[in-house]
C-alpha cells in the first residue's frame, strides 16, 4: 500500500527532498539510512517534489535512503499509562519504558471554539507568595516567566509543578541541558509528582527538529486529558528555544526573516501553542507556563515581544526572585476578590512599600540622609525581600496575607500604610502584652 | 459555468492549483481533502495555467491531484435582519452554532449560513408599485431589536428598477421573495431581505460623503477632550504590550455613542472576546435601557485560527459596518488588531516569494492599509439620512517601537493618533495615551483655545520634570516648580480615569464640560507658597480631594459639597489681585 522511494534529490540541513506522487501535505514518512530509523513529516509539496523535514536530522542520510510514506500525519498515542513517563519529542519512550501505541491523538489539531470558552474564576494555589498574593496565577492562563540564562527557572517549574493543586502535569522541555533534564525527574520522582506528570523532553544534544514538536505533542495530550475533565498543567521550557529552532528550520527552507531572522509567522505560531490554553465549560481546563529566556535581558527581543503580545502577563525571574513590579497576571483580578477580604489590600499596600523602599535604597546611596521613616522603610524591605520574595518561601496563601500583616504592625503604625479603617479594625495583628 | 482544477503543490496555507475554464482573482474556491471535506479557500495570484490560493483552513492531508472548485463568487457576506446580537468568524460562520454542532473544537470544512433562514420577521412596506429605485433605496423595514432594520434594493443591481409588487406587511423569511422590481429592460428579478456582497469592496451606494465634523463621545476625558474622535473618522491605537489597549477598546465599545458597535477581534486572545461574550448581555445601554450585545456584533478571530481568515475578519467586519451605516445609523468599527493583520499579509506575501519591503512586510502594505482605513466616513444616503462607519484600529508595534511599518503606514491615513506609553502604564496611569505624542484632526466638545492653554501646561510640566532630573529640587524656580505641579495635577484628575470604578470609568460630555472648566480655573489661578515642600503636600491633598469628587455621581449633594471643598483650598492659597 504504502509506497517507498529509493531517490533523495536533495539534502538541505535536516529537509530533503524526494520525487514522489500521492503524498499529502503534513503526512509522516520513515527514512531508513545507513545509520537508522528517523521520522520524518512532509512541509512543501511541489508538483512532485515533496520537501520532508527529517525529525533526527538529516546528517548521514544518503541519496539512496529508503523513504516510506505513513499515510498520515503525527499522531501522538494517549492514555492513562503516560503518566509517570518520560518521551522524545517525536514519542519515543526516553526512559527505556515499553512504546505505548494506543489510541492515537492528532497534533496541532483545531482551534478551540470561542463559545465553549467560559470566563477564568479559579486560582491555582502555588504556595509560592510572590504568585499567589501578588500575581494569582489562574486556571486556563497562559504566563510566559521571562528570566535570562543562569536564572533558577527549572527550578521555580519544578516547584510549581510539585505544588500547583493540579491533576496532570505535562512539562515540555525544549533544548534542556541534560543535567536540567535530570533535575526536573529526579525532583518529580523524589516528591511523589512523577505519577501524575508525562515529559516530553529534548535536549540540547537532540536533533533540532525534534524541539519543534515537544509544544505540540505536550500540548496535544493536555487537551485529551482536559476534554475527559481533568485540570492540567502544561510546562514549557524553554519556550526562546523552540522559537531558535524554528528559525533555523525557516532560513534552511531560503524562508525570508522578518526580525533578527525570525520567520514571519513568529507570532502565529507561537499563539496557536499558548492559545491551547483553556477552561471548557463543560470540562477540564489547561494551564500554561512557559520558560521565555531573553537574549541579553532585551524584553523587546522578538521572542518576549510576540509572547507578551499573546500571553495573559508575565513573571519577570531576576536575581532568583520573582520581580514584583513588571511581572502582571492579568487575570488576577478575577479571582482575588473571591480568596479572602483583605487580599487585594494586603497586595497594594506591601507592594506600595516596598517601591518606597527602592527609593529610600536610592537616596541612601546617593548618600541623603536618611529620615525616621526611611528607616522604617529600610527595615521593612529587608523582611519583604527574605520572607515574602524569596522563592524557597513555602506557605499558603492564607499564611501569607498573616504574615503580611504581622510584617506591616513590626514596622509601621496602622495609618502610616494607608490602609482603609475597616480593613485595620478587622485585620491589624493585636499588641501583645 | 464555474472552473475546475487540481492541485499541484502545498505549501503552509497556500496552495496551487492547475485549472481550466476561467478564474477570477479574489474568487472562493473549495479544496477537496480525499476524505471528502472542502476547504475554503480564495484566490490570490494567477499566473499562466496556475493559481494561487490561500487556504482559510489547516491544509494538513491535501496533496497534489486533490481536486478544487471555483465557486465564481468572491469571498462575501450574508446581509440582511439578525446580525446584530451574533458572533461570527473571520469568515462569519456563527460561533455558537457551530458549537453545537461540532463541540469544543472548530472541525475543519464546517461552515454554516450566518443568518437564521427559519426565524420570521415583521415586514413593513415602504416602497409601492410603479416607484423608481436605484440599489441601496428602501423597499421596506423590518424590526431588528431596538433598529428599524431597512431592507435595501440589493447592492449589486446597477442601473434603476421599476418597482412591480410589494408584498403586503406580515412576517417573512429572509429567504422569501418581499418584492419584484423590473429592470431596464423589463426582466422581472425578485427581491429577498438577504443579499450579500464581496467583502472587499466598500459599499459606496449614498448621495455623498461628508467631513466628519461631530465628535464621538467615548467617556473618556483624554479622548473626549484632548484627542477626540469624529464620527466617520478615524483613529489608531498603537502601543506596547499590556499598555492597556484592549481595556480602552473594551470601555470604548461600552461608552461611545453611537448606534452599533462591531468588534473585530483579529488575531487576539481568545479571553478576552469571552469575556465581551460574558459581560456584555449583562451591562445595560445608558442610552436604551437595553442589553448592550443588542448593539453588538462581534467577530472573533482569534490568534489560533487560521491565518488567512485573520485576514478576512476584518474586511468581514467593515463591511457589515458599512451594512448597517447605509441604514442611517452610527456604526463604530474596533478593529485590535490591525498589526495581525498586516503579519497575515506578510506571510502570505512570503509564501508567495513576493519582494520584501521593510521588516519583510510587502510594499503593498501600506495601499492596503489606507484602503481599509478609508472606508471609513460620513454619508448622506440617498434619503437625505446620514450614516457613518467610525474606525479605530489597535496597532500592536514590535518591541512597542512606533517607527516600525504597520504604525508608520497606518498614521499616515488616520485622523487620531492615540499613542499609548509603557512608561504611563507602568506608573498606573489609565489610560495610557502618552499626550505628548498623540494628536487629532477633529475638533472634540471642548473649544481647542483652552484645550491647547492645557496642553501647553502639561509640556511644560514635562520639561520641568526633565530639569529638575539634572538639577534636583532646589536648583528649580518656585514658578516653574508650581507648573510642574499643576501638570501633575491635570494629568491625575483629569487625562487618568479609574476603569474598574462605577462613576469615574466614563465621564459623560457634560461632566467633561464642567470639570475642564473647573480645572481650568485653577490651573490659571496663580498660587502661592511658603516653600516648596507646603506646594506639593497642597497639590497632593487637591489631587486627593479632586479624585473623590470624580468618584460620585454628577450633580448630586457629595458632588457640590466636594467642589466647594476643592474650590476652598485653592483659595487659601491664590494671590488675589
Amino acid at each position: 500500500m504504502h509506497k517507498v522511494y529509493h531517490r533523495i534529490e536533495r539534502i538541505t540541513g535536516s529537509v530533503i527532498t524526494v520525487k514522489a506522487e500521492g503524498v499529502s501535505y503534513q503526512e509522516l514518512a520513515q527514512v531508513k539510512s545507513p545509520r537508522g530509523v528517523s521520522l520524518a513529516r512532509v512541509i512543501r509539496i511541489d508538483k512532485d517534489m515533496v520537501d520532508l523535514q527529517v525529525f533526527e536530522g538529516a546528517r548521514g542520510v544518503s541519496t539512496d535512503s529508503q523513504v516510506r510514506f505513513i499515510g498520515k500525519p503525527m499522531e501522538i498515542p494517549f492514555s492513562e499509562s503516560l503518566l509517570g513517563r518520560v518521551f522524545t519529542g517525536s514519542g519515543e519512550p526516553r526512559d527505556n519504558g515499553p512504546r505505548i501505541e494506543e489510541n492515537p491523538v492528532e497534533i496541532g489539531g483545531p482551534s478551540v471554539n470561542p463559545s465553549k470558552r467560559i470566563v477564568p474564576r479559579n486560582m491555582v494555589r502555588t504556595g509560592i507568595p510572590m504568585i499567589d498574593v501578588f500575581n494569582t496565577l489562574v486556571v486556563s492562563q497562559k504566563l510566559p516567566i521571562f528570566s535570562i540564562a543562569g536564572e533558577p527557572y527549572n527550578q521555580l517549574l519544578a516547584r510549581i509543578a510539585l505544588q500547583a493543586e493540579v491533576d496532570v502535569i505535562v512539562l515540555g522541555g525544549m533544548g534542556l541541558k541534560y543535567d536540567d533534564y535530570l533535575y526536573l525527574r529526579d525532583f518529580l520522582e523524589e516528591n511523589g509528582a512523577l505519577s501524575r506528570s508525562v515529559m516530553f523532553v529534548h535536549t540540547a544534544s537532540d536533533p533540532i527538529v525534534e524541539s519543534l514538536l515537544v509544544p505540540d505533542v505536550s500540548l496535544a495530550v493536555a487537551e485529551k486529558f482536559a476534554t475527559e475533565g481533568k485540570n492540567v498543567l502544561v510546562l514549557l521550557t524553554d519556550m526562546t528555544n523552540f522559537a531558535d529552532a524554528m528559525k533555523e528550520i525557516a532560513i534552511t527552507m531560503e524562508q525570508i526573516p522578518s526580525n533578527r531572522g525570525y520567520p514571519g509567522d513568529l507570532y502565529s505560531q507561537l499563539a496557536s501553542r499558548y492559545e491551547k490554553a483553556v477552561d471548557f465549560d463543560t470540562a477540564g481546563s489547561i494551564t500554561i507556563l512557559a520558560v521565555t529566556t531573553m537574549p541579553g535581558d532585551d524584553v523587546t527581543h522578538p521572542v518576549p515581544d510576540n509572547t507578551g503580545y499573546i500571553t495573559e502577563g508575565q513573571f519577570y525571574l531576576r536575581k532568583g526572585r520573582i520581580e514584583p513590579f513588571g511581572s502582571l497576571s492579568r487575570l488576577k483580578q478575577q479571582v482575588n476578590g473571591d480568596t479572602r477580604s483583605d487580599h487585594r489590600t494586603i497586595m497594594n499596600t506591601m507592594i506600595q512599600l516596598y517601591a518606597s523602599f527602592k527609593e529610600t535604597l536610592e537616596k541612601e546611596s546617593m548618600g541623603f540622609r536618611m529620615s525616621a521613616w526611611d528607616q522604617k522603610l529600610l527595615k521593612y524591605g529587608v523582611r519583604f525581600e527574605k520572607e515574602m520574595m524569596d522563592l524557597t518561601v513555602n506557605i499558603s496563601l492564607e499564611k501569607a496575607l498573616d504574615l503580611g500583616w504581622q510584617i506591616l504592625a513590626d514596622y509601621f503604625e496602622p495609618e502610616e500604610t494607608g490602609i482603609p479603617t475597616k480593613m485595620i479594625q478587622e485585620y491589624w495583628p493585636k499588641k501583645e502584652g | 459555468m464555474a472552473s475546475i482544477g487540481k492541485i499541484t503543490g502545498v505549501n503552509g496555507n497556500l496552495i496551487r492549483v492547475e485549472f481550466s475554464g476561467p478564474v477570477i482573482q479574489n474568487e472562493v474556491a473549495y479544496a477537496a481533502l480525499s476524505s471528502g471535506v472542502k476547504l475554503k479557500c480564495e484566490v490570490i495570484r494567477i499566473r499562466g495555467d496556475y493559481a494561487e490560493l490561500q487556504v482559510f483552513e489547516d491544509t494538513t492531508g491535501l496533496k497534489a491531484g486533490d481536486p478544487v472548485e471555483f465557486t465564481g463568487e468572491l469571498l462575501s457576506v450574508e446581509l440582511g435582519p439578525g446580525l446584530l446580537t451574533q458572533v461570527f468568524d473571520g469568515l462569519q460562520n456563527p460561533l455558537p452554532r457551530l458549537a453545537e454542532e461540532s463541540g469544543f473544537f472548530l472541525e475543519r470544512g464546517k461552515y454554516l449560513q450566518a443568518l437564521d433562514r427559519e426565524k420570521k420577521w415583521s415586514f413593513t412596506p415602504k416602497a409601492k408599485s410603479g416607484d423608481k429605485l436605484t440599489a441601496g433605496e428602501t423597499l421596506g423595514v423590518v424590526p431588528e431589536g431596538i433598529f428599524e432594520h431597512r431592507i435595501m434594493l440589493p447592492f449589486k443591481l446597477r442601473g434603476v428598477y421599476t418597482v412591480e409588487s410589494v408584498v403586503p406587511a406580515g412576517d417573512y423569511s429572509v429567504e422569501e421573495t418581499i418584492a419584484v422590481v423590473l429592470d431596464a429592460d423589463g426582466q422581472k428579478i425578485p427581491v429577498q431581505m438577504l443579499q450579500t456582497w464581496p467583502v472587499k469592496l466598500p459599499i459606496k451606494h449614498y448621495a455623498e460623503r461628508l467631513k466628519p465634523t461631530e465628535p464621538m463621545v467615548t467617556q473618556q476625558r483624554i479622548v473626549d477632550t484632548f484627542f477626540p474622535v469624529a464620527r466617520g473618522g478615524t483613529y489608531c491605537i498603537p502601543g506596547p504590550f499590556g499598555a492597556g489597549k484592549t481595556v480602552l477598546q473594551q470601555l470604548t465599545s461600552r461608552y461611545a455613542d453611537v448606534d452599533i458597535v462591531i468588534l473585530a477581534a483579529c488575531g487576539e486572545r481568545a479571553g478576552e472576546v469571552v469575556e465581551t461574550l460574558v459581560e456584555f448581555p449583562e451591562l445595560h445601554d445608558p442610552r436604551t435601557g437595553k442589553s448592550l450585545m443588542e448593539r453588538t456584533l462581534i467577530i472573533a478571530n482569534t490568534s489560533s485560527m487560521p491565518v488567512a481568515a485573520r485576514e478576512a475578519s476584518v474586511y468581514t467586519g467593515v463591511t457589515l459596518a458599512e451594512y448597517y451605516r447605509q441604514m442611517g445609523l452610527n456604526v463604530l468599527l474596533l478593529a485590535d488588531s490591525t498589526s495581525r493583520w498586516a503579519q497575515a499579509l506578510r506571510e502570505m506575501s512570503g509564501r508567495l516569494e513576493e519582494i520584501p519591503g521593510e521588516e519583510a512586510f510587502p510594499a503593498y502594505l501600506e495601499s492596503v492599509i489606507a484602503s481599509f482605513y478609508e472606508r471609513g466616513g460620513v454619508v448622506r444616503l440617498k434619503d437625505g439620512s446620514v450614516g457613518s462607519v467610525t474606525i479605530g484600529g489597535t496597532v500592536s508595534p514590535a518591541g512597542g517601537n512606533f517607527e516600525e511599518p504597520v504604525t508608520q503606514a497606518t498614521l499616515k491615513v488616520v485622523g487620531a493618533f492615540h499613542g499609548l506609553s509603557r512608561e504611563r502604564s507602568d506608573q498606573r496611569r489609565f489610560p495610557a495615551i502618552n499626550p505628548m505624542d498623540s494628536w487629532t484632526k477633529y475638533e472634540g466638545i471642548i473649544p481647542s483655545e483652552k484645550v491647547q492653554i492645557a496642553h501647553q501646561i502639561l509640556s511644560m510640566g514635562v520639561d520641568v520634570n526633565q530639569m529638575m532630573k539634572v538639577v534636583g529640587e532646589e536648583g528649580t524656580s518656585m514658578d516653574d516648580f508650581i507648573t510642574y505641579l499643576k501638570s501633575e495635577y491635570l494629568d491625575a484628575v483629569y487625562l487618568q480615569q479609574d476603569a474598574y470604578h462605577d462613576i469615574d470609568a466614563a465621564s459623560s460630555s457634560e461632566r467633561q464640560k464642567y470639570l475642564f472648566d473647573k480645572i481650568y480655573e485653577i490651573l490659571m489661578t496663580s498660587l502661592s507658597f511658603k516653600n516648596k515642600e507646603e506646594a506639593r503636600s497642597f497639590f497632593l491633598k487637591l489631587t486627593q480631594i479632586t479624585k473623590d469628587w470624580n468618584r460620585v455621581e454628577f450633580e448630586s449633594s457629595e458632588f457640590k459639597e466636594l467642589e466647594a471643598q476643592v474650590f476652598k483650598s485653592v483659595l487659601e492659597v491664590s494671590i488675589h489681585a
